[in-house]
């Protein structure tokens, strides 16, 4: 078992063809990812990858069959393909590009909100479960398969917190990197619940960053409805005030969303709250025993 | 991306946001002509920085005679202006921005920032204009007001409605101007990728019109793109040189006032770095994201532009290999090593992808002051010590 996506999840690439896109995607098949095609305008009917390219999401999604879709066009362009994917009936779109403009994130995640299509992004890592299937650009090999759940804003820490489940003799059910943007897809609060219906999943690692609330209203989510234990990293402890640190969300706006506010809220609900992530695997084999 | 009050508000101009007549010049000279040629008889005088709080550090002032204007600008000009929202040095006063005066009956205060929550931008509107926002927020949040504006709707009638009583504005005439004026800075606020938009104070004149007294504007980085009239305004004076020149490699660099260099791939473990190693007892001296494709020529970048500070003792690199292979990033920093004199200890934590080969790369390399930190914990705790030794 698994959260979002297994080896049958039938995905599409859009940006298919250029440099990013290809380069991923041939990781991904590599990876064991059951990719079935991708989109590039005026270049439908060709062959890529050993998979048949398509003009449009729509016609991608007819022939393909096709749930998920694999985001890589530049980022003017993200919002137009978002919006795409809804009207053509994809169920999860995996937006990795960096540098999308927010406005055109307001406007495309509630547009796909309306067609009941979810977003996981911009600029993250993507969504692997392990020894299935690979969505993103993380370094496969890292992934063991096991029973915790991982949830992060962060790309590295994504990996950095994997590698120590694994050293520490653990596993990963599914890993989702939801980026550390001002405007994003799925989150904790959305995800949490899906480890927490997880079979598999005993475990659950979440990993923040200064700026948003996110991790605030987790924290009530957590209280109410998570019954599996969960251990947390902030990033961004030592993080100084109206500062943008790399990733545009990470800012901590007047006395808003510091490191400190959203460890002591998790910290109040009963997560094991980490203070390096260099303690993630001893704290994750703390939690499972 | 911020920009100068006197910039916001020829942007204000384009939209029709009114605004007091004014005049940016870079010295006194054209100071007293530009105050001459709005024709008085009052002035105010503007300093021009990028931080808030300008007239209580004696930035702004007003001026009743051509000889005050000429007296004020050669004060301000040249002058280090220090508020609350600079640092500790402050800022060199390079532009003055001369406005006519205006009939001031009272003041209020509009905004339209990104609310993060609903994802959508938000307009907030307060009768305390003139203050700082935060501590209105802070002591009587119910004299703010927040109106959200949905952008596939736009600002409709119901939200001017809204902010015309929730300020109090009972006259007809004024309530249209109040909603127009809204209704203008929001239409600008998206057409121009505007992140935030505070006009503290708005105030009213005698004659029952709106005008922006004052005007802040900060813009969303990624679509500078697309914006390339706002991505003229940038004033790269106004921003901290080293993080500068670090953006031109593709470097995300913040300085902090630590003794421990670092240098770390992506944002979130470069903060996780920092904080591991002030969890071990050490102090962090920047914040340095190398990004995805760390290779010779932006780590020896970094490492020039860390070794600039004089507070850092020791330098901890700590990459995790993802798709970009460990053994390749030992190499780019032996080579990194031979373009820059790096005159402190180097702790490297290579981990990821080919990590094993990477160490005895780094092993066999025998260079002094380089030291092998097995993981994050390790590394940051050689770090540590190194910083303490030397």
């Amino acid at each position: 078992m698994s959260i979002l996506v297994n080896k049958d999840t039938k995905v599409i690439v859009q940006g298919f063809t250029g440099k990013e896109g290809s380069f991923h995607a041939e990781q991904c098949i590599d990876y064991g990812t059951n990719i079935v095609g991708g989109v590039t305008p005026n270049k439908g009917g060709q062959t890529h990858l050993g998979k048949p390219v398509f003009n449009t999401v729509s016609e991608a999604v007819k022939a393909t069959g096709a749930t998920v879709s694999m985001i890589f066009v530049p980022p003017a362009f993200v919002g137009d393909a978002v919006m795409e994917a809804a009207e053509a009936g994809i169920e999860l779109a995996v937006i990795i590009t960096e540098g999308a403009p927010v406005k055109d994130m307001q406007m495309a995640k509630a547009h796909a909100t309306k067609h009941g299509m979810k977003t996981l992004g911009p600029n993250c890592p993507g969504i692997i479960t392990a020894e299935e299937c690979k969505i993103g650009i993380m370094p496969g090999m890292i992934f063991k398969k096991g029973n915790v759940g991982l949830i992060s804003k962060s790309g590295t820490l994504t990996y950095e917190g994997t590698n120590q489940v694994v050293q520490a003799g653990y596993g990963i059910t599914t890993a989702v990197g939801i980026g550390g943007d001002p405007i994003i897809g799925l989150s904790y609060n959305q995800l949490l619940p899906m480890f927490e219906a997880d079979p598999e999943t005993k475990c659950i690692v979440m990993i923040g960053e200064i700026g948003g609330d996110l991790e605030i209203q987790a924290a009530k989510l957590i209280k109410e409805q998570i019954t599996k234990p969960v251990v947390a990293f902030i990033a961004g402890q030592t993080a100084p005030k109206g500062k943008t640190m790399g990733h545009a969300g990470a800012i901590v706006s007047g006395s808003a969303g510091t490191a400190k506010e959203k460890m002591e809220a998790l910290e109040a609900v009963g997560v094991k709250v980490v203070v390096s992530p260099a303690e993630i695997g001893k704290a994750v084999k703390e939690v499972l025993g | 991306m911020n920009v100068h009050e006197y910039q916001a508000k020829e942007i204000f101009a384009q939209y029709g946001v009114p605004t007091p007549k004014g005049i940016m010049v870079e010295s006194v000279d054209a100071a007293v002509d530009a105050a001459k040629e709005l024709g008085g008889p009052i002035w105010v005088v503007k300093a021009q920085i990028h931080a808030g709080g300008r007239g209580l550090g004696g930035g702004v002032k007003l001026a009743k005679s051509l000889d005050e204007v000429r007296a004020l600008a050669d004060e301000i000009l040249g002058m280090t202006l220090v508020t609350h929202q600079t640092t500790a040095e402050g800022k060199l006063v390079q532009k003055l921005y001369i406005e006519d005066g205006a009939d001031i009956k009272d003041e209020f205060y509009l905004s339209v920032v990104l609310d993060r929550k609903l994802e959508m931008p938000l307009i907030m509107a307060s009768t305390e204009g003139g203050m700082n926002i935060e501590d209105v927020a802070e002591n009587t949040p119910e004299k703010i007001i927040t109106i959200p504006v949905d952008p596939a709707v736009g600002f409709q009638g119901f939200h001017g409605r809204e902010l015309a009583f929730g300020l109090g504005i009972t006259d007809k005439a004024e309530q249209k101007n109040i909603i127009s004026f809204a209704q203008k800075l929001f239409t600008l606020y998206m057409d121009k990728d505007a992140e935030m938009i505070e006009i503290n104070p708005l105030v009213r004149t005698g004659s029952g019109e709106f005008l922006a007294l004052d005007g802040k504007m900060g813009f969303d980085n990624s679509a500078l793109g697309r914006q390339p009239e706002i991505a003229a305004m940038r004033d790269l004076t106004e921003e901290d040189a080293d993080e500068v020149e670090a953006a031109k490699y593709g470097l995300s660099y913040v300085a902090l006032d630590g003794e421990i260099g670092c240098m770390v791939n992506g944002a979130g473990l470069a903060m996780g770095t920092m904080d591991t190693i002030n969890y071990m007892g050490g102090t962090p001296a920047n914040f340095l994201d190398v990004g995805g494709s760390a290779n010779a020529e932006t780590v020896a970048k970094g490492f020039e532009i860390i070794l600039k500070n004089p507070n850092v003792k020791a330098i901890f690199v700590n990459i995790f290999g993802g798709i970009v292979r460990c053994d390749r990033i030992a190499n780019g920093i032996i080579e990194a090593t031979k373009i820059t004199n790096v005159n402190v200890p180097v702790i490297v934590r290579l981990d990821g992808t080919n990590a094993p080969e990477a160490s005895e790369i780094l092993n066999n390399a025998n260079i002094d002051n380089l030291i092998v930190g097995n993981d994050l914990g390790d590394g940051a705790a050689k770090a540590v010590e190194a910083a303490k030794g030397a």
